[in-house]
C-alpha cells in the first residue's frame, strides 16, 4: 500500500500535494495496490474527496484543535501512526519546508530507509532504486533503499499532476496524539501575499550584480509581475543586502527547478548554476559574451540589461494583453 | 547550557563534481573540503549563545580521519571540544543513529545542524536525530534565541516565515540568515591543536540504503543567441517555441 502526505495550508491543498498524490497513485497502479492519502489539520470534506481526482483511493483525515497549525512532532506522529495502521510499504512526502520537517521523523518512527530530493519513480528491477539530486544539482545519485518500508521525499515541480478521476472514500483517524507531541508550538505565521513563493514558482526572473544597485530592481519586479513569475537573485546580491536572503538561489541558497529561469546580469558561477541548472528553459542576459551562463542557457542575449530589459518588458506586456 | 553542533565535511562550493570507479564514487582528487556552510552558521550561533549565557559547545562529525581538518577548524572557530564517530557517513539515517548513540547519554540542551549538507542535500539528519532522541525539532531556522529554557525561533515556510517557541531540549537546523560565519583567528587556531577531539567507534550496523551510482546532468544543446537590438524576440520564442510563457 502506498501512503502519501497531503499537505495543506489554511485548509487548502497545494499544487505540490497534487503532484505527490499523482506520483503515489502512479506507483500504486503499477504495483496493483491502493493509494491512501493522509491529510492532517482542518480541511473540508469536499476538498478531501477531491484527492480522488489525483489518484487517491482513500483519504484518511487526522484533525484536532492541536493540529490546526503545523508542528513537526505532532504531524509526524499522526502521519506515521496512520502509515503503520494502514500497513504502508512506500511513503511519499513532498520535499517542501514542512514536508522536510516531518520526513526524517517519519522515517525514524517507521525504521524506514529514506531518500529526499527524489526526481524519479522507483526502479524495482533490481532492488528499489530512486534518483535524487546531489551536490545541489551538479549531479544525480541513484539510491537503493533496502528496508521493508521506504520513505521518499519528492522534489516539487518535478512530477506532473495526473487526473485519475477516482472517487476517494474519506475516513478519519485520531493519530494517537498526546500533549507530549506538541512541545514546540507555532507563535505566529506571516506569509507574503500577492507574490509567488520562489520555491513553488514555475517562472523565475533573477538578477545579479549586473543590475548595479538595488534601486534598479523596479524593472525586474515589473517583468516578473507581468509574466507571473517569482523574483530571485545571485549570492553577491543577497550578501550586499540589495535583495533578501530568501531570494538567493544557488548551492548555498535555494535550489529551484522552474519551467523558465531568466538570469539577468548574473555571470553564472558554478555555485549559482548548481541551484538552477535543472530548470527546463534557461535564458541568460549578460553584456559579457564570455559569461559562463551562456554555456548553461537555452537562449542568450549579449547586451546591457538596461538596454535589453525595456524591450523584453514591452514585448511581455503586449503578449499578455493579446492573450 | 550544553550545545551539540553536527558538522559535515563537504567539498568546497567551487568544486567541479566528477566521479570515478564507473561512476560509483565521488572523485576527491584535488578537491578542497570544508565545514558544510550551514553547519558553520549553526556553530557560530551556538558560540554566540554560550558566550552570552555561559555553557559549552561540542562539535560532532561522523566521518573518517580525513574529516579532521574540518573538525579542527570547528575547534579553531571556538567549539570547546569535538567528537568524531569513526565511520564513512553512509546516509542520513546512519549518521543520525551514530549521533544519537553519542548524544543520548550527554543530555544536551540544544542540538544544532545545518539545514542540509551541500553534497548530498538530504536535509534529514535533524528530524531523524530528534525522533531517535524523542525530542522536538524545528527546521530551517533563520533566528534562534534561548532564554529560561525556552528557544524562540523563526523558520522558513513555503512563502513566508513562522515564529516557533519550544521548550529545551530540541534539535534545530540552521538556514542561511542565522548569523555570519566567523573566521578563526590565530589564537583560536593555536588553541584548537590542544582541544580534545575524541574518536568513538560505530554503534549498530543498521543499513537502510546504498548509493549505487552517480550521473552528471546531460550537457545543454547549445545556446540560441538573440541580437540585443531585437531583444523583444525573446518573448515570442519563449511563447511559441519553448512554450513556457
Amino acid at each position: 500500500m502506498i501512503l502519501v502526505y497531503a499537505e495543506s495550508i489554511d485548509g487548502n491543498f497545494k499544487k505540490s500535494t497534487f503532484e505527490a498524490v499523482s506520483y503515489a497513485a502512479g506507483i500504486a497502479q503499477s504495483n496493483g495496490t491502493p493509494c491512501v492519502a493522509v491529510s492532517i489539520g482542518n480541511v473540508d470534506d469536499a476538498k478531501l474527496a477531491e484527492l480522488g481526482n489525483y489518484g487517491a483511493d482513500k483519504v484518511v483525515a487526522v484533525n484536532s484543535s492541536k493540529l490546526a497549525v503545523f508542528n513537526a512532532e505532532g504531524y509526524a506522529k499522526a502521519f506515521a501512526t496512520v502509515a503503520a495502521a494502514e500497513g504502508a510499504t512506500v511513503v511519499i512526502i513532498s520535499n517542501t519546508y514542512s514536508g522536510k520537517a516531518i520526513a526524517g521523523r517519519v522515517a525514524a518512527k517507521l525504521k524506514a530507509g529514506i531518500a529526499s530530493g527524489v526526481i524519479s519513480v522507483p526502479n524495482t528491477g533490481n532492488g528499489f532504486v530512486v534518483r535524487k539530486t546531489v551536490f545541489s544539482g551538479k549531479a544525480f545519485a541513484d539510491v537503493n533503499l533496502t528496508t521493508a518500508v521506504k520513505v521518499l521525499a519528492i522534489t516539487p515541480n518535478t512530477f506532473d499532476t495526473n487526473t485519475f478521476g477516482k472517487t476517494a472514500s474519506v475516513t478519519t483517524a485520531d493519530g494517537s496524539l498526546t500533549d507530549a507531541d506538541f512541545i514546540s508550538s507555532s507563535v505566529e505565521i506571516s506569509r507574503v501575499t500577492g507574490k509567488i513563493p520562489l520555491t513553488e514558482a514555475e517562472l523565475v526572473v533573477s538578477a545579479g550584480r549586473g543590475m548595479k544597485g538595488p534601486e534598479h530592481w523596479g524593472i525586474i519586479e515589473e517583468l516578473a509581475q507581468v509574466l507571473g513569475a517569482a523574483t530571485a537573485c545571485s549570492k553577491p546580491v543577497s550578501d550586499m543586502h540589495w535583495r533578501p536572503h530568501s531570494e538567493h538561489v544557488g548551492q548555498t541558497g535555494i535550489t529551484i527547478k522552474p519551467n523558465l529561469y531568466i538570469a539577468i546580469g548574473i555571470s553564472g558561477a558554478i555555485q549559482h548554476l548548481a541551484g538552477v541548472s535543472s530548470s527546463k528553459v534557461i535564458v541568460a542576459i549578460n553584456k559579457d559574451p564570455e559569461a559562463p551562463f551562456f554555456k548553461a542557457a537555452d537562449y542568450g542575449i549579449v547586451g546591457d540589461a538596461f538596454d535589453v530589459l525595456p524591450k523584453i518588458l514591452d514585448a511581455a506586456k503586449k503578449l499578455k494583453a493579446a492573450n | 547550557m550544553k550545545i551539540l553542533v553536527c558538522i559535515s565535511n563537504v567539498p568546497d562550493t567551487t568544486t567541479k563534481v566528477t566521479f570515478t570507479d564507473n561512476n560509483t564514487k565521488f572523485n576527491t582528487a584535488g578537491v578542497q573540503f570544508i565545514i558544510n556552510p550551514y553547519d558553520e552558521l549553526a556553530l557560530t550561533r551556538a558560540l554566540e549563545i554560550t558566550e552570552k549565557q555561559g555553557g559549552t559547545v561540542t562539535a560532532i562529525n561522523v566521518g573518517l580521519a580525513d574529516a579532521e581538518p574540518s573538525i579542527r577548524k570547528a575547534l579553531a572557530i571556538g567549539a570547546n571540544d569535538a567528537v568524531r564517530v569513526n565511520a564513512e557517513p553512509i546516509d542520513a539515517y546512519f549518521v543520525a543513529e551514530q549521533i544519537t548513540a553519542y548524544a543520548k547519554a550527554e543530555n544536551f540542551d540544544l542540538i544544532l545542524t545545518g539545514r542540509e549538507s551541500i553534497d548530498y542535500n538530504g536535509g534529514l539528519v535533524g528530524g531523524l536525530l530528534a525522533e531517535m532522541l524523542g525530542i522536538p525539532s524545528v527546521n530551517v531556522v533563520t533566528t534562534i534565541e534561548v532564554e529560561n529554557g525556552i528557544a524562540t525561533m523563526e523558520r522558513d515556510i513555503d512563502g513566508g516565515k513562522e515564529k516557533v517557541s519550544c521548550k529545551l531540549p530540541l534539535v534545530a537546523s540552521a538556514q542561511k540568515e542565522l548569523t555570519e560565519p566567523r573566521i578563526p583567528n590565530m589564537r583560536g587556531i593555536m588553541a584548537a591543536r590542544t582541544k580534545p577531539l575524541k574518536v568513538v567507534e560505530v554503534s549498530g550496523d543498521l543499513k537502510t540504503s546504498a548509493t549505487v551510482g552517480f550521473e552528471l546532468p546531460a550537457a545543454k544543446g547549445g545556446v540560441k543567441l538573440i541580437p540585443a537590438e531585437q531583444a523583444e524576440q525573446l518573448i515570442d520564442l519563449l511563447h511559441n517555441e519553448a512554450k513556457v510563457i
